[in-house]
């Protein structure tokens, strides 16, 4: 379906420009919890035409979920008649060549075709695993095909299936949070996932305000998720980079000797398609390696602008945001998360964070929330829970060299401020992490 | 249009649904985006589908589709799986009457903004970032413009028919100025741009074209300008900041499924609780807040929600006192209260639930200049830098792009990386000044995010410039 409605595009738009098409089809369902119980619970049949066309160098596109003919004939035709009336785009990267995608496969049967049963099965053993306490989150299934096709050749389809459940459990006082996701609903352990979150709940029910200053932390791999995604956004996007406004500085020793970050879509643990919006092939990219900044995630206009070969991280978007990794990874080291706190003398232990935002870009410093378990650490051991705090921080003075004092062994998909299914990572002590407040005054 | 919503309707009804509704959405968007007088993006997007929501014993289901042959088999699919939620039950639902409407509304709009030619609206915006780029040391320019067209059709199986076309208009510009390790940006009306219903005269109104100087020159000067210090100091804040304020501190605090415990693991609960409702002091007398679905102009205006609800204002609070919530018709039947007509979807694939409309700040009878004026030791705060708060809506800590020391009743030295931080209820009992006149206006908020999967809501937020007493301002990393 979805390659033979992009190629029905393509007949379209015949020789009048250059084009090209991505096409999504597919399911995706979300089961959602609260207070125990399924309050909301949806389904949606996707399917959408992304167009973009170059007429004499005059750019334009357009997106649609009306596929019967006479729509789509309308759309190109729009889209068409948009870009003439343009200027000429003097960055026009032109389209991608014909060249062969990486076969990957992140598909499995039985999350495509998951139904309402079995999410709520996975919801029943979540709630269950916290007897006394009120459960909330979701479990949510997608599968997708999508299909790239331009007017210079180059041809990709792709199949993608994706499978998260993310839940709390509550006291009257305290949250616990569990999360997992795999490309397989098979590997999700609800039981394991609602175990731990009731166990983060019941353990913080007793909290303590901690004072607002500098401590040592250690961060579950949901936490480090969030520091990744805010570092591969904001600053290994290469039209940031190019504005200067990020700060990475390519060949740099920005970053502890210990850390390694990179985006990989063909990793076999990885969600999604292995090409962009553009058609360009995705790789394996090294952003970290060894603590210096090695790489930056390019589209075509990026790459064009500095003369070298998009990294295929290109999205409906990216014209304006910049170029993005979906697919990271954070390498992991061999602690176990109890080898990490017995690693510190005084300091927080952090579930997740919540609600970040970037105060000052060039330095990256952001500001949130810690939620679902904090912890204090005090000579190696978790003594006790303690109320939220705010933190104002900068990610990357955060993980400067010295700075990261041990890495975990338990990487796996980690939640992140921008979503599930975007990062692996995992748990981490850093040195120091400045908070500045108490969640509640 | 409405045989789609009608089928999708009956599909769920014959599957075993009680209840059932179901709308046709059809929305154009278009937006235009450039950055140093080149054209990033020029992007059209047509939207159109049915969703439909099906109510089996206690239970919901919700399923979409963009083909409009499947509309039944989408009611049937959306019983089916409100079947499956038995499997995780809750309390029996109720669901509190409203009345069944038969009706056609539009929001009032004077230029269609599709039919405005998009050289012009190209040209409008490669001449404001031509201005903007002129001035010395601005690195970055960018404009955009955004357009929505959007129709809808609603049904229910209680015999609701209402046909609905809001047309919305927005846009903005902001000059960003690179420094050693530091980059600083002015936007202009607002940051993320200024968006109301309307047609294209919203933008015309805005003048872009005699703002864009002034913003490029206060971002350059910020490079310059002293960072402000960490202090408890009183804080003036500028009327679409007050505006987000509004929005994080207030709008989402009073979402009755928020306070339910519905939102409670993901976008969070509310530190409110009902018991408290009519008796619990958030603000300071000045403090009078409405929900309001019937300005004339605001982005969170509508004719009807989509439950089939009659827009309505809801008063929030009277004189710091709470006394109101933003509710739907099963979250106001848990509550006893009469529904409030907030319940909205994002577009057609997305199940509707409480959002926010115009929850605003009614208009005090000072102006920002008196209130400078009657300021000895204190900062004024501009345009939303950052924002983040809390899961409980209680701490909040905001940046803003600009701010200017006042002392002795005067605006003083420029200061840059601007913060302040707080709790919701006592920086609004702190709340001693409030403008009003022509200073009051309908900020709009075009990505107000919540629910999963993923929703983006447009809201209003009617504010003047503000002063609250004794603030944490100047906090840094």
């Amino acid at each position: 379906m979805s390659d033979l409605l992009a190629a029905k595009i393509l007949e379209l738009v015949r020789d009048r420009s250059e084009a090209e098409v991505l096409t999504s089809e597919g399911i995706s369902s979300l089961t959602r919890f609260a207070n125990s119980f399924i309050h909301q619970n949806v389904g949606e049949h996707v399917e959408a035409v992304s167009l973009r066309v170059a007429v004499d160098g005059r750019v334009a596109s357009g997106k649609t979920t009306r596929t019967d003919d006479e729509a789509l004939a309308r759309f190109v035709e729009e889209t068409l008649e948009t870009a003439r009336r343009q200027p000429v785009d003097e960055d026009w990267p032109g389209l991608t060549d014909p060249v062969e995608i990486s076969p990957v496969d992140h598909f499995d049967e039985a999350t495509a075709d998951a139904s309402p049963s079995v999410r709520a099965g996975l919801v029943r053993t979540f709630v269950d695993e916290g007897a006394g306490l009120l459960a909330a989150g979701y479990c949510e299934t997608e599968g997708e095909t999508h299909t790239f096709m331009n007017t210079a050749g180059q041809q990709a389809t792709g199949r993608a299936t994706s499978a998260i459940l993310d839940g709390i459990h509550r006291t009257s006082t305290s949250a616990g949070t569990g999360h997992a996701a795999s490309t397989a609903i098979g590997d999700l352990d609800a039981s394991a996932v609602g175990a731990l979150a009731a166990q983060r709940a019941r353990d913080s029910e007793k909290t303590f305000d901690a004072k607002p200053d500098s401590y040592e932390v250690v961060l579950a791999p949901d936490a480090v998720g969030s520091i990744a995604v805010f570092l591969a956004f904001y600053g290994f996007n290469a039209k940031a980079y190019e504005e200067g406004q990020s700060f990475a500085e390519i060949g740099t020793d920005q970053f502890d000797s210990s850390f390694q970050l990179w985006d990989d879509a063909t990793d076999p643990r990885a969600r999604g398609v292995a090409f962009d919006s553009e058609g360009t092939p995705k790789a394996k990219l090294d952003l970290v390696k060894d603590g210096t900044t090695s790489g930056l995630a390019h589209d075509r206009r990026t790459a064009k602008k500095v003369g070298v070969e998009s990294t295929g991280h290109g999205f409906p978007g990216s014209e304006t945001f910049g170029p993005a990794p979906f697919n990271l990874f954070i390498g992991p080291g061999s602690a176990t998360e109890v080898d990490l706190i017995a690693g510190v003398e005084r300091g927080i232990y952090v579930s997740t964070f919540h609600y970040s935002r970037v105060l000052d870009p060039k330095p990256l410093v952001v500001t949130g929330l810690t939620r679902n378990g904090t912890f204090m650490i005090e000579n190696g051991k978790i003594t006790g829970a303690v109320s939220n705090l705010r933190f104002t921080q900068s990610f990357i003075e955060a993980l400067a060299d010295g700075n990261i004092t041990g890495i975990g062994g338990n990487e796996r998909f980690a939640d992140s401020e921008f979503g599930a299914g975007v990062v692996h990572a995992p748990s981490m002590s850093l040195a120091s992490w400045h908070f500045t407040g108490g969640a509640e005054g | 249009m409405f045989d789609d919503a009608i089928a999708a309707v009956e599909g769920a009804l014959a599957a075993g649904a009680a209840y059932a509704d179901a709308r046709v959405v059809v929305r154009k968007k278009e937006t235009i985006s450039v950055q140093n007088q080149a054209v990033e993006s020029i992007d059209r997007t047509e939207q159109a589908g049915v969703g439909v929501r099906a109510l089996v014993g206690s239970s919901w289901g919700f399923f979409a589709t963009a083909d409009p042959s499947f509309a039944r088999r989408a009611g049937e699919r959306a019983a089916e799986i409100a079947i499956a939620s038995s499997i995780v039950a809750g309390p029996p639902m109720e669901f509190a009457d409203v009345a069944v409407v038969d009706d056609i509304y539009e929001t009032p709009h004077e230029e269609n903004p599709f039919g405005v030619s998009q050289s012009e609206k190209v040209d409008l915006l490669v001449g404001v970032t031509k201005t903007m780029q002129d001035v010395e040391g601005i690195a970055i320019a960018t404009g955009n413009l955004t357009f929505y067209d959007t129709e809808k059709w609603f049904v229910s199986s209680q015999g609701h028919r209402i046909q609905q076309h809001l047309v919305e208009s927005g846009g903005g510009m902001d000059a960003t100025a690179l420094g050693e390790n530091e980059s600083q940006r002015r936007s202009y009306p607002q940051s993320f741009g200024q968006y109301e219903t309307g047609g294209y005269e919203v933008i015309r109104g805005w003048d872009f074209p005699s703002n864009a100087q002034r913003i490029a020159e206060e971002a350059a000067a910020l490079l310059t300008a002293d960072e402000l210090e960490e202090q408890e100091m009183d804080l003036i804040l500028e009327g679409s900041q007050l505006a987000l304020q509004i929005h994080e501190s207030v709008g989402h605090a009073i979402e009755l499924d928020r306070i339910l415990g519905w939102e409670a693991a993901f976008a969070g609960t509310s530190h409110l609780e009902l018991e408290k409702l009519g008796s619990f002091q958030f603000g300071s007398p000045l403090m009078n807040i409405t929900a309001d679905a019937t300005l004339s102009g605001a982005l969170g205006t509508f004719g009807y929600d989509d439950e089939g609800t009659a827009a309505q204002s809801v008063d929030i609070t009277k004189e710091g006192v709470w006394v109101g919530v933003l509710s739907g018709r099963d979250s106001a039947a848990i509550a006893g209260l009469p529904p409030g007509g907030m319940v909205r979807g994002d577009g057609y694939g997305r199940l509707p639930m409480v959002r926010m409309t115009n929850v605003g700040l009614l208009p005090g009878n000072s102006s920002l200049e008196e209130i400078i004026a009657d300021t000895k030791n204190g900062v004024y705060m501009a345009t939303n830098r950052s924002w983040s708060i809390d899961d409980k809506r209680l701490n909040f800590q905001f940046g803003t792009e600009i701010a200017w020391e006042v002392k002795d009743g005067k605006l003083r030295k420029m200061l840059k990386n601007p913060t302040y931080t707080g709790i919701g209820p006592q920086f609004w009992q702190s709340l001693d000044r409030l403008a009003g006149g022509d200073e009051w206006v309908h900020w709009g908020t075009p990505n107000c995010g919540k629910g999963q999967p993923m929703q983006v809501a447009h809201t209003g937020h009617s504010a003047a410039p503000a002063r609250f007493k004794d603030v944490r301002v100047g906090v840094h990393g």
